[in-house]
Parts: C-alpha cells; sequence; structure tokens
C-alpha cells in the first residue's frame, strides 16, 4: 500500500515539473501585465533546442561524454531558444502593442511548428525507427542523488529526482519571494496593475515588461527541456508533449498568481493527470474521463475565485491590455 | 524618435499596409522554405500554388477547408466585437462534432433521413450553445475571466470526444469510431451537382452574408459593437449587458456547432480528438486579421488554408516535415500582427510631434 502511495506520488511530482516550469514562467509574466498564450510553443521551443543541443554536443563528442558539458550545452540551447521565442512576443506585443492574445496563439502555432518540424526531422534523418534517442545525455540530467536508493520509499519519494526537478522547486520559491518581498517584485506587480501609475512613479514600464517575459519565457523552456531530457529519457517523438502547456497556463489560475502555490498545485495537477493508472478496474473508456480531472479543477477554482472577489486572488488588472504612454 | 497615435487612417491606405505586410511575411518565409529545401524561392511558390491549385480535386478541397475555417471564424467575430475573449471555438466546435456524431450513431437506423437531418442540426446547435453559454454566464454574472474558462472548455469536450471515442469504438479494440454508417451513408451530407463539398460551401456562403448583414445592419450588431467599445456606455444608454453576452455567446455557439455539423456529417463522417484540428484557435486569427468583417474573412481563411495546403504539398514533395506549414503560417501571422502597429501608430523624428 505504501509503496503504491510513494509511487503515485512520485509519478504525480514527475508530471507536475513541466507544469511547475511553466506555469511559473507564466506568473512572472502575466504579473507585468501580459498574458503569454504563446507559452506552449516556448515549451516546444525549449524542448527541442535542448534536444539539437545534446545531438550535436554528443556527435562531436562521440564516445567520450564529457557529463558537464553533456548538460551545459543542452541547457544554454533550450535557453537561448526560449528566449528567442520570447523576444518575438515581447517586440510585437511590448514594442508593437499588438493583441496579446492574437501574438500568443500565433506564437504557439509557430513553436510547435518549430519543435515537431525540428525534432520529426532529426528524428528522420538520424533516428532509429523514426524517434531520436538521446539516452546516454538524458543519463546526466537523471542522475539522482546517491544516497537515494538506501533511504527506501522516503529515498523514492524526496531523492529519486534529476537535478532539474529540484531547481523547478528553487526556481519557484525564489521567484515567490522576489515578486513578494523585494522592490523589484514590487515593481513589476505595479507595472502589471497599473502601467500608468508605475510609469509616473518612474518605472521603467517597457523594460520591466521585456524582462518578464523573457525570463518567464526562458523559465518555461525550461520545462520542456525537464520533459524531453528527464521525463521521456531523451526520445523526441512528434506531439509527444501534448497540451501540457495550455495545463500549465491553468495552472496559473489555480495557483491564484502564486509561484509557491503553482510548486503544490503542479503536483496536485500531476496526480490528476495520472491517477487513473492506480485506480484499479478502470475501464478504458473511464480512464478517458479521469484526464478530465485537471482542466474541471482548474475551471472550478477559476469560478470559486471569481465569485469570491477577494482582492488579492485576482488577476493582475491590465492583464492583457496594452500600455501606451499617451493613451487616456 | 517618439510614437505618436494617428487619427483614424483611410480604410485603402490600412488595407495597403496590410498587404505590404503580407508580400513581406511571403518572402521571409519563402526564405526559410528555400534554406531548409535548397530550392529556389519562385519554385516553391510555384509548387504551393499547385498544392493548394493544381487540380480540380485540390480546388473543391480548398475552397471546402476555407469554408469550413470560415465557418468557425464566424462563428468568433462577434463575440470577439464584443471583447469576449472567447478562445473556446476549439471545444464548441467539438460539442457540435460529438452532437452530430452521436445522432448519427445512435438513431442512424431508426429515423427517417428528413427527421435524422433535423436531429443533427438540432443537436449540434444545442451542443455548441450549451458549451458556450457555461462560460457566458458566469462571465456576465461574475465576471469571470472567459479566456481561461473557455481554454479549459476545449480540453473537457476532447476528452470526452476520446471518452466517446472508445465507448462507440469500430472495430473494438481500437479506439477510433471509424466511418460512421459506412454502408448505409446515413445522416451524410448528399452531394450536389457531383461534389459531396458543394453543400458545405453553400452553407457557409449563407452564413457569411447574414453573419454580415447582421453585424452591420441589425440592431443586435450594433448593440455588440457598443458593448465592445464600452461596457459604461452601453449601461449608460440602458442595454441591458448581461443579456447582449448570453445572446452574443449563443450565437457563436450555434455557429460553433454548425462548424461541427459540416466536419462530421459532410467531410469527415467520422469523430476524433482532432475533429476540430486547432481550427478554433487559427479562427481567432482569421477573424482578426480580417477585422471582424465577414467579407474580408473568405480572403484572410483562403489566404491561411492556402499557406496550410501549399506549405503540405512542399512536405510531401521533398519529403520534408509537414509542420513546415505551421511554421509558415506562423511567421506569416507575425508579420500581420506586428503591420497593425503602423496602422494604428506613427513613429515621429525629432520634434516634430511635439507641436501637435
Amino acid at each position: 500500500m505504501i509503496t503504491t502511495i510513494v509511487n503515485f506520488l512520485q509519478r504525480a511530482i514527475v508530471q507536475g515539473i513541466p507544469l511547475l516550469y511553466g506555469s511559473c514562467g507564466e506568473i512572472i509574466t502575466e504579473k507585468s501585465g501580459n498574458l503569454n498564450l504563446g507559452i506552449p510553443g516556448i515549451m516546444y521551443v525549449g524542448a527541442v533546442s535542448g534536444v539539437i543541443g545534446a545531438f550535436f554536443n554528443e556527435r562531436i563528442a562521440g564516445d567520450k561524454l564529457n557529463p558537464f558539458f553533456a548538460v551545459l550545452v543542452p541547457l544554454l540551447c533550450s535557453l537561448l531558444g526560449s528566449l528567442l521565442m520570447s523576444l518575438i512576443y515581447g517586440f510585437l506585443t511590448v514594442t508593437l502593442r499588438s493583441n496579446q492574445n492574437v501574438a500568443g496563439l500565433a506564437l504557439t502555432t509557430f513553436g510547435v511548428g518549430v519543435g515537431n518540424f525540428f525534432g520529426g526531422s532529426l528524428a528522420t534523418l538520424y533516428g532509429e525507427g523514426g524517434a531520436l534517442s538521446l539516452k546516454r545525455t538524458s543519463d546526466f540530467f537523471k542522475t539522482a542523488l546517491p544516497f537515494a536508493s538506501k533511504l527506501g520509499d522516503f529515498g523514492k519519494l524526496f531523492f529519486s529526482y534529476g537535478f532539474l526537478a529540484y531547481l523547478a522547486v528553487i526556481v519557484a520559491i525564489v521567484a515567490a519571494i522576489i515578486l513578494r518581498k523585494t522592490r523589484v517584485g514590487l515593481n513589476l506587480r505595479a507595472v502589471g496593475e497599473s502601467p500608468a501609475t508605475a510609469d509616473a512613479a518612474g518605472i521603467n514600464v517597457n523594460r520591466y515588461k521585456y524582462l518578464a517575459i523573457c525570463i518567464g519565457g526562458m523559465i518555461a523552456g525550461l520545462g520542456g527541456l525537464y520533459f524531453i531530457m528527464d521525463y521521456t529519457c531523451g526520445v523526441w517523438s512528434n506531439g509527444g508533449f501534448g497540451d501540457r502547456g495550455w495545463l500549465a497556463i491553468a495552472l496559473v489560475i489555480f495557483a491564484i498568481w502564486k509561484p509557491d502555490m503553482a510548486a503544490l498545485g503542479s503536483a496536485l495537477f500531476g496526480g490528476l493527470y495520472v491517477v487513473y493508472i492506480f485506480i484499479p478496474n478502470l475501464s478504458r473508456s473511464s480512464q478517458e474521463l479521469f484526464k478530465m480531472l485537471p482542466y474541471l479543477a482548474t475551471i472550478v477554482v477559476l469560478i470559486a475565485t471569481s465569485m469570491r472577489k477577494k482582492r488579492e486572488h485576482q488577476p493582475p488588472q491590465s492583464l492583457g491590455l496594452a500600455y501606451f504612454r499617451e493613451d487616456r | 524618435m517618439h510614437i505618436i497615435k494617428r487619427a483614424a487612417m483611410p480604410s485603402w491606405k490600412a488595407w495597403l499596409i496590410r498587404l505590404a505586410a503580407i508580400l513581406l511575411s511571403l518572402i521571409v518565409s519563402g526564405l526559410f522554405v528555400m534554406f531548409v529545401t535548397k530550392l529556389n524561392p519562385i519554385s516553391v511558390y510555384i509548387e504551393m500554388w499547385k498544392g493548394a491549385f493544381g487540380s480540380s480535386r485540390k480546388i473543391w478541397n480548398t475552397a471546402q477547408g476555407t469554408a469550413i475555417l470560415l465557418c468557425i471564424s464566424l462563428a468568433v467575430t462577434p463575440a470577439f466585437k464584443m471583447r469576449f475573449w472567447n478562445i473556446g471555438a476549439e471545444g464548441q466546435v467539438m460539442a457540435g462534432c460529438i452532437g452530430t456524431a452521436a445522432v448519427m450513431i445512435l438513431f442512424g437506423n431508426k429515423l427517417p433521413t428528413f427527421w435524422l437531418m433535423v436531429c443533427m442540426v438540432a443537436a449540434s446547435v444545442a451542443s455548441g450553445i450549451i458549451w458556450a453559454l457555461i462560460p457566458a454566464i458566469f462571465k456576465a454574472n461574475w465576471n469571470t475571466n472567459e479566456t481561461l474558462f473557455t481554454l479549459m472548455m476545449n480540453y473537457v469536450a476532447i476528452q470526452i470526444a476520446s471518452y466517446l471515442s472508445t465507448v462507440w469504438e469500430n472495430p473494438a479494440g481500437s479506439a477510433h469510431i471509424g466511418v460512421i454508417n459506412m454502408n448505409t451513408g446515413k445522416g451524410w451530407f448528399p452531394a450536389i451537382f457531383g461534389h459531396e463539398q458543394t453543400i458545405n460551401i453553400l452553407i457557409v456562403a449563407v452564413l457569411t452574408a447574414v453573419m454580415f448583414v447582421y453585424l452591420k445592419y441589425s440592431k443586435h450588431g450594433y448593440e455588440i459593437a457598443v458593448v465592445g467599445e464600452s461596457e459604461n456606455t452601453a449601461r449608460y444608454v440602458g442595454m441591458n449587458v448581461k443579456k447582449v453576452i448570453l445572446r452574443t455567446m449563443a450565437l457563436s455557439g450555434a455557429i460553433c456547432g454548425i462548424a461541427g455539423l459540416i466536419i462530421v456529417a459532410g467531410k469527415d463522417h467520422s469523430l476524433s480528438t482532432t475533429s476540430a484540428g486547432g481550427q478554433g484557435f487559427t479562427a481567432i486569427m482569421v477573424s482578426w486579421l480580417a477585422k471582424f468583417n465577414p467579407l474580408m474573412m473568405i480572403l484572410t481563411s483562403l489566404l491561411i488554408v492556402f499557406l496550410e495546403r501549399g506549405a503540405g504539398a512542399i512536405a510531401t514533395s521533398f519529403r520534408i516535415n509537414d509542420s513546415i506549414a505551421d511554421i509558415v503560417t506562423g511567421i506569416i501571422l507575425f508579420f500581420i500582427i506586428g503591420c497593425e502597429f503602423f496602422v494604428n501608430y506613427k513613429i515621429v523624428f525629432g520634434n516634430k510631434g511635439a507641436k501637435q
């Protein structure tokens, strides 16, 4: 019984990590007043850039794969890829003040296309049987703490993950502290709530928006990297990432725009995502119904927060609106 | 250097800017395709043209694809004009598909053809309306964020389709529904003039005309425009904003339902989780690109469908991954989205702007 529960929790957390990265990035972005619906696309690009980096690194390194570079190269490639995507979104919505919903959706179309195109092409050109495997790189990403296996269930639950999983939690906590306790966080929230006020107070609105979009996008991209390098053990398959990007956006609402809540929420969402595996005697059709749970949970939270109208549970006030100083 | 807002630009000038953006984006995406395929850009475009319009069958399929995308775009338009960010068209179309397929499967052999069709229309429209009204009710009463709510409803609808795919699977164990009423053809739209696409195109053509008149000349259309411009103004002049929101979303849902009907009864004769195929999202961009004008949407949806089919043809003939279509669409959308800036603002160098 205990083993089943530990197994369940462990799988929930593993499922939750990409969501945590995605939602953490989206929270930071939304706090600046930009609703980035391009996050699913950015996560795809984050994943595929890591794959490209790892692929060439493995080829160049040959048999002697240096652990340090095997991790560093995909990581940097992934960050660079998501940074470029974020810059496209930032340029469109901040500099050119276009509609955020449309720009975000276009970015997702583009990003998913880029991911599947380059991932799929690499797989057909160099993969075996239509799938590209980067297991050697993945092994370094998955390296768990050495004493994890000695601690039984406890070790499995807390120490059995690759370093990106711990990084996700650290990023969430740091983001929460920055948003809540520092001047930078206060300024960022001001930009998201009322850019005109922030502008009058001498805050550079555009710079904050760009920074939030880029940093948020890069964090979200790491979610894609984690998914490929850790969850799927370095195997790219087209469309494998599925709708996790949208689920990450859902998690933002669930976590009422708090990164630390997102850390808890991601495990819960991950649990809802896999719970059907652990309920005995489910027919195949009811499994499909169970997969609805994360979305239903989000809808419930969305309704509940809007009905209670607590000030601190609302989205940033200017979310979705472009800022133009001379608009009155 | 600084940026000032333009006074209203003459619309021919605005469309000229948009046209320039489309041309520029075609050049950039052509360069991208050239880089990938090592072909010269001219033959890339010829290849794309052939892929979309190369034979009479291709022309019919492109026209049908345009009609379906146009139908969904028409559906999202009234809500968007009202600034109700319904990104749930995908789910509402799925609901319409599910309603149609359910009637075809459950009553296919029990009802005479006429009543079967009536039930299919009623079921698809009703499911679309229900799916659209749920978020609208919460928006109207509690101001629940509609963008995120409708987004979630998409996935609930897709999961329901996935559930039904296992309930009605055929053959057993495949988790796919397969072609419904394959032998009897019950509930399939009839072929007109020898083409089964004709009726789909006709339905959408009528809808387009009706929607154009509705938005431009009816009282409802005017109310939608006022609520979209300013809810407070609408309230001040005595409009019932709640009622307008609910009515408009119901209309959106109903047309999405019809799109689902066309997809299942007129095109696929089947139901799967990809029946809507992401077109609910694409439609948002089609509608927005056309500035919510139904007649312009004919062109913008044709553009998007042309790109998808053309890029798909390139992918097949040069054996490259067909996701290249998404990349090309993305690039072109970026340009068109970005060019609105030059319609709405102008950049002034030096001090000239300050004098105004």
